[in-house]
């Protein structure tokens, strides 16, 4: 079966500067995939030509079938591909579920309809009892949740979340990670995390990608890839595991 | 109609909006001709800051140049008129043709180009300022020396031609204030509305939830310049003389976003309320300066510079938002007492 | 009436004058520029508080018969304490506030101060018939204002002194750091709250100086507050945002076919030309003649 997502030898520059180098990977569907790297290895810059944001410099996304490199992100967004900011920007005006509703109504252009998407989405999130409150007094998890619910509803094919664990303290972090287990289960959506936190990583992930100065240096499941010595160098050494 | 129209508002709140248009409806039965103008002033600005706050209020795109809309509007029907015998009714449709054809421009270079925040209120602002040079050389329509109506004492009402007392123009700026306030009601209720407030809030963070933003920020602005256009109308047929210079000077753009900032951006009764409160104060201010004889010319002006001043400073949000919680018909209310757990 | 057939001195004797002028607007606008580039925080009233100047500079005139050229240093000085306190005082709390909502109270500031100077000196256009004011300078078949020169020479000055504070004086420095990286300097410990007061103060200055300056060439109205803004914005955009050089030339650059605008076409298709130059260079170089790109 094909891949959800094929990425072929992408590379992006920044005024002279190799953001990403030359990376392929492919995510099957309804895999958890996750790229690690120390800081500045290019994960976002890698992250952000996927949702569409920068034009990569040379190689192609396949997503589903089509080509997606060159999309804007709304665009790609109606592809099926739902993402989050590491910084988290939900709209701070409105409500929990009118911040929810807005993805909804992509898919659902009824606005009771989309409502209706928007609780079932606050449900699996554990945010449907803070609906009605404005999203600008949400604590930092609870807004990082509702990131992801507000991807969620646009009914993505695949989710990119893009450190959804930064900040976090262990029992959210556990939280976040059951909670993103039991979507994957229950639905088999697709996922690709970009993430620092390694028990979130080691927990969610069915195989891991290892970025280092924009290059790819490792590819494989958790646990080996851990223990390559090229890894162990270039990241876990350095950030003292 | 009606019932959908009402959903989700609590009831005072319906009774109270109920009473508000019933005292507009019999004001004329009460009023001296010198309040039935203030009104008329009162429900200009009522209506067009409410089409101005379909731009910034809902979709986040601050226009500087709404007076270009006014003026276009203005000229279009009063050119129809005064050369052809067209009366305003049917000239308004083409009023807003031209009003939103020139939104259109202004929108699809602005946004095509990324040009956003104060260079695109800078842009708007440029557009008038081209068009009042423009029609003052535009001789057509009078150039700088100003187009004027047709003028005559009035007995009895022509309301196909605009032509009538000061009760029936009030009832006219009073219908379509109310046309407006609906229009907006259900566009802010509906997907186009929420998405011009993600885009609002959070331009990309919208983009990254599949909404394609120029299209929509595209629709505000030519429902905005639509919306705008009937107040051209209105004008030159309740003043009768325009003058390019004070169409479209940027003074006059200004008044018409001082309303709904006063009472509320991006709200619903901030239009109005603003409204009647900055024309209503500036009103007393002037009768008390006339009283004791005291009435430079830019009095008005630096009172309503300071109410400005003074909301932007202490009310950031406008005057609507404390109140509706003191009247107790803000949304938050609303939520919790009709929305039953699934 | 124009049109195409007159001399070339004419041409050239205009071309200077506007060019002249442009100097001064390009003071004007350097403050503007330096506001931006520092508090970022577009300073819509700084036409009004130009015309606050020129009409300071008329009264000191009339009353005292001081030069407008001498009161350039005490009116920058008078302009840079009420930028300081603006800044201290409204501007301050809004630095983290939306643009829209920094730009309505700027705006409000605009509006009193058009509407104050109506009421205080009236509708009418008053300025400075200086001793000098139909001296001029013969260079071969050239004409030019002596008063232009004056204030061309003045508007230079002025800006040199702006820049050379900036590139030597600590504070200067301190205010450029604190541009370039408003966080550093917050670790660094520069109090940031008094060098974005300090900056304000000084692009207020350079409006002191330019209305100073301006009110021998020009004559002033309350209403004009609103015109210079715009001049302002138009020069400041096509010059680049933020950036103290394109500030100038931009100035420069209006100044000229402004002049070469009234001359060629009408006297009121000049601000439609500049307009035209706004609205190109804002679809197509959005960050101006000198400016880097925003991001």
């Amino acid at each position: 079966m094909a891949a959800l997502l094929a990425v072929e030898g992408i590379s992006k520059n920044f005024s002279g500067l190799r953001a990403v180098a030359d990376v392929t990977f492919a995510v099957p569907e309804g895999e958890i995939f996750a790229i690690i790297g120390p800081n500045g290895a290019g994960k976002t810059t890698l992250f952000n030509m996927i949702a569409g944001v920068f034009r990569p410099d040379t190689g192609g996304i396949t997503f589903d079938g089509t080509r997606i490199d060159g999309m804007t992100p709304d665009a790609v967004c109606r592809r099926g591909i739902g993402r989050t900011f590491q910084l988290v920007r939900p709209f701070p005006a409105l409500t929990v579920e009118e911040n929810v509703m807005v993805g909804a109504l992509l898919r659902h252009p009824n606005l009771s309809s989309a409502l209706r998407r928007a609780h079932e989405v606050l449900w699996r999130l554990d945010l449907f009892d803070k609906r009605t409150q404005p999203a600008s007094s949400l604590t930092l998890p609870d807004r990082k949740r509702l990131e992801v619910a507000r991807a969620l509803a646009t009914e993505p094919k695949l989710l990119l979340l893009d450190e959804v664990m930064a900040g976090l303290r262990p029992t959210e972090t556990d939280r976040m990670v059951e909670i993103l287990k039991k979507i994957n289960n229950d639905t088999g959506l697709t996922i690709l995390l970009i993430e620092h936190v390694m028990r979130a990583v080691m927990s969610l992930a069915a195989r891991i990608l290892v970025l280092h100065h924009g290059a790819a240096i490792a590819e494989g499941v958790p646990e080996a890839v851990v223990r390559e010595p090229a890894v162990v160098q270039s990241y876990l050494g350095a950030e003292a595991l | 109609m009606m019932k959908r129209l009402l959903h989700g508002v609590p009831l005072h709140a319906t009774v109270l909006l109920a009473l508000l248009l019933a005292a507009l409806v019999v004001a004329p039965a009460f009023a001296n001709d010198y309040l039935l103008t203030v009104l008329i002033v009162i429900l200009y600005f009522a209506y067009t800051g409410q089409a101005w706050n379909v731009m910034m209020g809902f979709a986040g795109q601050l226009s500087l140049g709404h007076a270009l809309y006014v003026g276009l509007g203005a000229y279009t029907t009063a050119a129809l008129y005064v050369h052809f015998g067209i009366g305003p009714w049917i000239g308004m449709p083409m009023a807003i043709l031209i009003s939103v054809a020139c939104g259109a421009i202004i929108g699809f270079l602005a946004f095509r180009f990324g040009v956003g925040g104060v260079y695109f209120a800078i842009l708007t602002i440029a557009f008038a300022e081209f068009a009042r040079i423009g029609f003052d050389h535009f001789s057509w329509v009078g150039g700088s020396a100003g187009f004027f109506l047709p003028v005559a004492n009035y007995s009895h009402d022509d309301l196909m031609n605009l032509r009538g007392r000061p009760a029936m123009f009030y009832y006219v700026i009073l219908a379509l204030t109310a046309v407006a306030f609906l229009l907006c009601h259900a566009l802010m209720r509906s997907r186009v509305g929420y998405f011009w407030q993600a885009i609002r809030e959070d331009e990309e963070a919208a983009r990254s939830l599949g909404i394609d933003t120029f299209r929509y920020k595209m629709y505000a602005i030519l429902i905005s310049s639509g919306m705008t256009a009937p107040a051209g109308v209105f004008f030159a047929f309740y003043y009768n003389n325009l003058f390019p210079e004070q169409t479209f000077f940027i003074l006059r753009s200004i008044e018409i976003i001082l309303g709904p900032i006063i009472g509320g951006v991006g709200t619903l009764f901030g239009p109005i309320i603003g409204a009647f409160l900055i024309t209503g104060l500036a009103e007393v201010l002037q009768e008390l300066l006339t009283w004791y004889g005291f009435d430079p010319p830019g009095a008005k002006r630096v009172f309503y510079g300071l109410c400005l001043l003074v909301v932007v400073m202490i009310l950031p949000h406008g005057v609507w938002p404390p109140l509706s919680r003191l009247l107790r018909v803000d949304r938050e209310t609303e939520r919790t007492g009709d929305k039953a757990e699934p | 009436m124009g049109g195409p057939f007159l001399p070339l001195e004419i041409y050239l004797n205009v071309a200077i004058s506007g060019l002249l002028t442009g100097l001064v607007y390009g003071l004007m606008a350097l403050g503007l520029s330096v506001i931006f580039g520092v508090v970022r925080v577009v300073n819509f009233a700084h036409g009004e508080m130009m015309t606050i100047a020129m009409y300071l500079a008329i009264v000191l005139f009339a009353s005292y018969g001081l030069d407008p050229l001498l009161m350039m240093i005490p009116l920058a000085a008078v302009l840079f304490v009420l930028g300081y306190a603006m800044q201290m005082t409204m501007i301050n709390p809004f630095i983290a506030r939306p643009e829209h909502s920094q730009f309505m109270l700027l705006l409000a500031v605009a509006i009193i101060i058009v509407n104050g100077l109506l009421i205080a000196f009236g509708p009418d256009a008053q300025s400075v018939q200086a001793s000098y004011s139909f001296d001029s300078f013969a260079l071969g078949p050239l004409i030019v204002d002596a008063t232009k020169v004056y204030a061309g020479g003045a508007a230079i000055l002025a800006a040199a002194a702006l820049f050379a504070f900036f590139r030597y004086a600590p504070i200067g420095r301190a205010i450029r750091a604190c541009a370039d990286n408003h966080t550093g300097a917050l670790v660094i410990g520069l109090n940031v709250k008094r060098l974005y007061a300090l900056t304000f103060g000084l692009g207020a200055a350079c409006v002191g100086a330019a209305g100073s300056i301006l009110s021998l060439i020009e004559s002033v109205t309350p209403s004009l507050g609103p015109a210079y803004t715009l001049l302002a914005f138009v020069i400041v955009i096509t010059g680049g945002l933020g950036s103290m050089t394109g500030a100038l030339l931009g100035g420069i650059l209006i100044g000229l076919t402004e002049a070469l605008a009234a001359l060629l076409i009408s006297a009121s298709a000049k601000s439609m030309v500049s307009f035209a130059i706004l609205v190109l260079v804002l679809l197509f170089r959005p960050q101006g003649i000198m400016g880097k790109r925003l991001s």
